[in-house]
């Protein structure tokens, strides 16, 4: 007699034979199908906002790189590698939608709009998060790793809730797709088919831990059918591509289908963060094989064949972007560290007592340290 | 109108979710069934499902999505079914929820109760006995809250879900059964007041939560049995706490003591000792004491009475202090 164990969850089902037992296996990994094209609808005026973007975004993770070196900034957890990733995903959104980044999605929130200035604050240690998150729609840069996941998760619930037709998007990567926070983010996201497109950039380390120790799925896009929601697995260092799936998904999410989850497999060129030494845990030729397919070239050398671009433009982009970089020394460089006594302001809406006691306390020993 | 704190609960979410169209209430088991404890019963029947509805498993979701949901203009009320399973959303409370507002240099503000069953005393199963009020106590930005009376778990839990800032709402679980007569909708002092339960001469008793009917029922057996006049205080918000009327009362009588179920080391208590003795030393005729729980993980049911401050270990305490 055959259990149909499946039933498991709408039923009872008969009780087997002592002597014979049933079951029903999953079929391991294979899930994945083979790569098809779609079209995408990218004017050229599109491909030409991509690409700025894209080198715009290059510009300014250099330029951090290198204030990090001049002390400016503390540290900086660079995107080199992965600007078609962030940037594909991000141009894939309407200006009403939100926007849930890491640390690392300096150049998907750069193109987003940000001030860079602001956005560079967590780095500069000028505040936790320095831009205004109504003004970009555009949560905290956040470290606990899919922490703000499930904020994206909670956030378009309640845009469906009342009846707005936004979607939030939230970016993690390989590493943190390990998180409890993670699961309960798609696995949430699926019950309430809440409007949420999960972007993870699998650049192929968690610091110095690379994917393969990090599960011994093929895929994290693999995990999407383990919630009940569609997955894809994209090559995350073809902008186009990244558009074109995270498109897909926004507008399924908008229709109120439901969340996807998208897995863009890339690489992060540069180490950690500036504080890390990636020649302690991968060899070069591993770096140099994927910088063969540099994101932003590859974008450009599209480009230029098509005709899309011309050296008008992309000397416009250059002076951009050295304009962009001029800024950030300008406003990074001995950029005044504020009121200490600011770090009593914002705990509640209304000071308590015991931090107005606080206050005064700090307020004298700056006194006195000014006087002496 | 005869009400238990249970139902007092149950009132108040109702009351607010009449009120305010923002307030929505989710968390496990609380919409079908009404809560373990059926204080959000017949909330979803009245309300809908889209605000009031069941979870997956999964607390650090309840508590993560709330954030997301306080961000885009909701007031969401979500329910830990159990204080020892509060602890997977601890991530959430303490490096997001607490946080939020001065990550944002005040931008972003998260209006949310996170309701959590809390304490002993009911014969449960290992790890529905908690008393987690000192690691949220301890975290800046959270604002935290206990009841002693229905009349405060229904005043405060509407203060709660009106607050601006994110509050965790600790219910003395082994008192969702305690009665009193109320007019609804009653009205209490605001959070962040404290208040004196009884007024007495000999000594002040300090306490919150499941701790305040205790403290009561040793101040009446202390004037029955010793003469005793003792004051007792009910906390009420544990933070911001008070301190000003603790400072009173302890003034006033000159020897106090703080009690409650939590473990004694670096427990809540230390705290409202430590600053007694820095702001009413001069007044002191005595250490003030602390009456707690043990240190110890919390015991089983057969023996969990022996591990709770009842009426007796009080008022030795209280024998001691008078010793000075």
């Amino acid at each position: 007699m055959s259990v149909d164990v499946s039933s498991a969850a709408s039923g009872p089902s008969s009780f087997p034979a002592l002597s014979r037992a049933s079951w029903q296996d999953v079929a391991a990994e294979g899930a994945l199908a083979a790569a098809q094209s779609h079209d995408v609808d990218l004017s050229s005026e599109q491909l030409r906002s991509l690409y700025r973007l894209m080198a715009l975004g290059r510009r300014v993770d250099r330029q951090a790189i290198n204030l990090t070196r001049q002390g400016a900034l503390g540290v900086f957890a660079s995107s080199h590698g992965q600007e078609a990733a962030q940037v594909g995903a991000v141009f894939a959104l309407e200006a009403d939608d939100w926007i849930f980044p890491t640390y690392r999605e300096t150049v998907g929130t750069f193109a987003r709009g940000v001030d860079v200035v602001e956005l560079l604050a967590l780095f500069s240690g000028s505040w936790h998060s320095g831009f205004d998150p109504y003004r970009y729609r555009v949560a905290p840069l956040t470290t606990p790793l899919a922490t703000q996941a499930l904020h994206a998760v909670g956030l378009a619930m309640a845009a469906r809730i009342k009846h707005d037709p936004i979607v939030a998007l939230t970016f993690f990567g390989d590493g943190a797709a390990s998180e409890g926070d993670a699961h309960e983010a798609l696995n949430m996201a699926a019950v309430y088919a809440a409007p949420v497109v999960f972007v993870v950039q699998n650049n192929g380390y968690a610091i110095s831990v690379p994917y393969r120790l990090q599960t011994k799925a093929s895929s994290i896009a693999l995990r999407a059918a383990g919630v009940g929601m569609p997955g894809i697995r994209v090559d995350g260092n073809d902008v186009v591509s990244v558009y074109g799936a995270v498109r897909t998904a926004v507008d399924r999410a908008r229709r109120g289908e439901g969340p996807t989850l998208i897995e863009a497999i890339t690489y992060r060129l540069e180490p950690h963060t500036t504080a890390d030494d990636a020649s302690r845990y991968r060899d070069d030729d591993e770096a140099a094989e994927w910088r063969a397919r540099d994101p932003v070239e590859g974008f450009l050398r599209v480009l230029r064949e098509g005709g899309v671009v011309d050296d008008a433009f992309l000397a416009e982009v250059e002076a951009e972007g050295e304009a962009t970089a001029a800024r950030m020394r300008d406003f990074l460089f001995d950029a005044p560290a504020g009121d200490p006594c600011e770090m009593f302001d914002h705990v509640y809406a209304t000071p308590t007592a015991q931090l107005e006691t606080q206050r005064a306390l700090l307020g004298n020993e700056l006194r006195r340290a000014e006087e002496s | 109108m005869e009400l238990t704190m249970a139902g007092a609960l149950n009132a108040a979410l109702r009351d607010s979710m009449r009120e305010d169209d923002s307030v929505i209430v989710y968390g496990e088991d609380v919409g079908t069934l009404g809560g373990v404890f059926r204080i959000t019963d017949g909330l979803q029947a009245e309300m809908g499902s889209d605000r009031c509805f069941d979870t997956p498993v999964a607390e650090s979701g309840i508590a993560g999505t709330a954030i997301g949901m306080a961000m885009y203009g909701l007031r969401p009320v979500v329910e830990m079914q159990f204080d020892g399973f509060s602890y997977p959303a601890l991530n959430q409370v303490i490096s997001h929820v607490a946080k939020y507002r001065n990550r944002t240099r005040g931008r972003v503000g998260l209006p949310m109760v996170i309701r959590i069953p809390y304490g002993g005393g009911i014969g449960a199963v290992e790890h529905h006995s908690e008393s987690p009020e000192a690691y949220y106590s301890h975290t800046a930005g959270l604002t935290v809250v206990s009841p002693g009376t229905p009349a405060d778990a229904y005043a405060l839990l509407r203060a709660s879900i009106a607050f601006d800032d994110p509050v965790i709402f600790l219910e003395p679980k082994r008192r969702y059964w305690l009665k009193e007569d109320l007019d609804l909708p009653v009205s209490a002092p605001p959070i962040g007041e404290a208040v004196v339960r009884r007024a007495g001469a000999t000594a002040t008793v300090i306490a919150y939560g499941p701790m305040v009917t205790t403290a009561m029922e040793a101040a009446t057996r202390a004037a029955d049995e010793s003469g005793w006049d003792l004051e007792v205080v009910d906390v009420r918000t544990l933070s911001p706490v008070d301190m000003d009327t603790l400072v009173a009362s302890a003034t006033k009588t000159g020897r106090a003591l703080v009690v409650h179920e939590a473990a004694r080391f670096v427990g809540y208590g230390a705290e409202i000792a430590a600053e007694l003795s820095e702001r009413a030393f001069g007044y002191l005729a005595a250490p003030v004491l602390r009456v707690t729980g043990f240190d110890v993980p919390y015991p089983s049911a057969k023996i969990e009475r022996h591990f709770l401050p009842d009426a007796d270990r009080i008022l030795d305490a209280v024998a001691r202090l008078l010793e000075y």
